[in-house]
């Protein structure tokens, strides 16, 4: 990778020391130490690897954290779609203050959206004495409990990719449908959603790739029982604290790979996304 | 950009949204019957969503402040003015201090560079400035614990020498520089790239030098996505929890960040102090939205009043 201004003149200075600093910094703080999980996993055969990366217990997390990122994901894409449209399309009495709040899980530690979640939840809470105690449903402490929790990390992403493109968009096209003889459902599966599919995609891919990583706000309501509220995250942890560094570093390669794929379908994503409305984000 | 949705920008466009008035204006939608859909399909849509909301986001806020200050005032002034709980406000802003300017530097250089010259590679340089947001936190903490702890790379070294960077404040300061490491960058490039480099060529060309250039013509030009990038760069910096916890130890009046000390409150069932700590890093998170919704209503107003 040469790093080169190219060949066209360029009259502003600070080129070298601007990507010099940047290249140095990126380095120390990014790169080494991501590349240290790599080295060290060096030292397992890969046998050994595998053995650490499908003991039941490790597989047991990979299921829920999975499991649950994907349907708290698919929860986000329609909850998140359906918010992104009234903000954009409807006017109603605090719409403003709804519409700054959304971003509340990316402004919140995720330490206090843990405490504030198991609150509500738990057997005694606002809304755990009816859904445990009317229903029977156990949220809190229990799987379900990983769901809310990465439910509520996971809405800003859906609702801000889609919210600038469902502004952006000309009211011509549904025009013409309507005028057409286009029921509105027709309009919208037929003439919206293909305008929106990408960066809905994108939402889904963003808060599914946050939520696989997320630590803070799940580690309260989870419960942390092994094989059945544990998260992967968390297996790391448990790992590090048995002074167990090699196993801690194999599943944190895996999860590291999980996280690059990802990355790369999000990127290819919005690549998609720039293209279908024209932006060249 | 890959990492986290939303920004400032979007895409080199302003937020073109709220054009649509407020709640009191119908929006452009509303008043085309093309785009309007029947009254039920609208007051369901709004009811759901609106409920999603309320049990989602308003509530665990809401939740905070009443569980901090169910036990009365006394209590949530004791469980402030505790000696542990204001070591842990003290470290907070102490590793925001730090880690904010650092990554506010790294971003100006890194924009700078990528929107302003053409470069092989320019790509892949901008995917891997991203690459913090796509990693678990927990991750984070162990590449250190990997590299400075007992029995890493420079363990050894390091106790040689009777460095602590594990379990002390710099292995803190580290983690949370990590994860915070895109937050000015990624609203600094697509930013820079949009405004282009025609009014720094400018200023070159008219004499300026390089610094010149930069205080007079670069800064005015980008400070509210400065802004913008710092303001979320500190939430972030401050609230961290995941990464801090690896490598912080959890010593109590020591290595305890206030995210750490809400763990340590709750984990002993001290609800109330937890949530009284808690409270004042829910409103820390409010302050955040209130200037980032602030910088917004700055930047839309520019572009209106520049039309």
């Amino acid at each position: 990778m040469t790093m080169a201004a190219s060949r066209s003149f360029n009259v502003l200075p600070g080129f070298g020391l601007a990507m010099g600093y940047t290249l140095v910094y990126l380095s120390i703080i990014v790169l080494i130490p991501l590349s240290a999980v790599f080295i060290y996993t060096m030292d397992l055969t890969f046998a050994e690897f595998w053995q650490v990366v499908t003991t039941p217990r490790v597989v047991a997390s990979y299921k829920l954290s999975f499991g649950a990122s994907l349907l708290a994901a698919a929860i986000n894409a329609v909850f998140g779609l359906m918010l992104a449209w009234v903000l954009v399309r409807y006017s109603f009495p605090g719409k403003r203050l709804v519409d700054a709040l959304v971003d509340l899980p990316f402004a919140l530690p995720t330490a206090v959206a843990g405490i504030a979640l198991t609150a509500l939840y738990a057997k005694n809470g606002w809304l755990g004495q009816y859904i445990e105690g009317v229903f029977g449903i156990k949220v809190a402490f229990a799987p379900l409990g990983v769901l809310v929790a990465l439910v509520f990390i996971g809405l800003p992403f859906v609702v801000r990719t889609v919210q600038p493109i469902l502004e952006d968009m000309e009211t011509e096209l549904e025009e013409a449908a309507a005028s057409l003889g286009a029921r509105r459902w027709q309009t919208f599966r037929y003439v919206v959603l293909p305008i929106i599919l990408p960066a809905l995609l994108t939402g889904f891919a963003l808060a599914f790739a946050r939520a696989v990583g997320e630590y803070g706000s799940v580690i309260f309501i989870a419960g942390n029982i092994p094989m059945v509220s544990e998260i992967t995250p968390l297996m790391i942890i448990t790992k590090l604290e048995q002074y167990d560094y090699t196993g801690a570093t194999a599943i944190a390669v895996v999860m590291l790979v999980v996280s690059f794929i990802l990355l790369l379908i999000i990127n290819g994503l919005q690549a998609w996304a720039g293209k279908r409305t024209g932006r060249n984000r | 950009m890959a990492g986290t949705a939303g920004g400032l920008l979007h895409g080199g466009k302003a937020i073109p949204g709220r054009q649509g008035g407020g709640w009191l204006g119908a929006t452009r939608f509303e008043k085309n019957i093309a785009t309007n859909e029947p009254p039920w399909v609208k007051w369901t849509l709004l009811g759901i969503s609106l409920v999603f909301f309320a049990i989602f986001i308003f509530l665990p806020l809401v939740a905070v402040f009443t569980e901090a200050l169910r036990k009365g005032a006394d209590v949530y002034w004791k469980a402030l003015s505790d000696p542990d709980a204001l070591s842990a406000v003290k470290l907070t802003l102490i590793t925001a201090i730090i880690a904010v300017p650092l990554n506010l530097v790294f971003g100006i250089a890194a924009a700078w560079s990528i929107a302003k010259f053409e470069f092989r590679g320019k790509q892949m340089l901008i995917t891997l400035i991203d690459l913090p947001f796509s990693i678990s936190p927990v991750i984070v903490g162990l590449t250190y614990v990997l590299i400075f702890g007992a029995n890493g790379w420079f363990g050894s070294w390091l106790g040689d020498h009777d460095i602590k960077i594990i379990f002390a404040v710099p292995g803190i300061v580290l983690a949370t520089i990590f994860v915070t490491f895109p937050f000015v960058a990624r609203e600094l490039i697509p930013l820079m790239q949009a405004q282009g480099k025609e009014e720094e060529e400018a200023a070159v060309v008219l004499g300026a030098r390089g610094w010149q250039t930069f205080w007079h013509v670069t800064l005015p030009n980008i400070k509210w996505g400065l802004l913008y990038g710092v303001i979320l760069c500190n939430a972030r910096a401050m609230g961290e929890f995941g990464a801090v916890s690896v490598v912080s130890g959890h010593i109590r009046g020591q290595t305890n960040t206030m995210p750490l000390h809400v763990e340590i409150l709750y984990n002993e069932y001290n609800f109330a102090a937890a949530f009284a700590v808690a409270s004042l890093l829910a409103l820390l998170a409010l302050v955040t939205l209130v200037i980032k919704t602030w910088v917004e209503h700055q930047v839309q107003a520019q572009l209106n009043g520049d039309r």
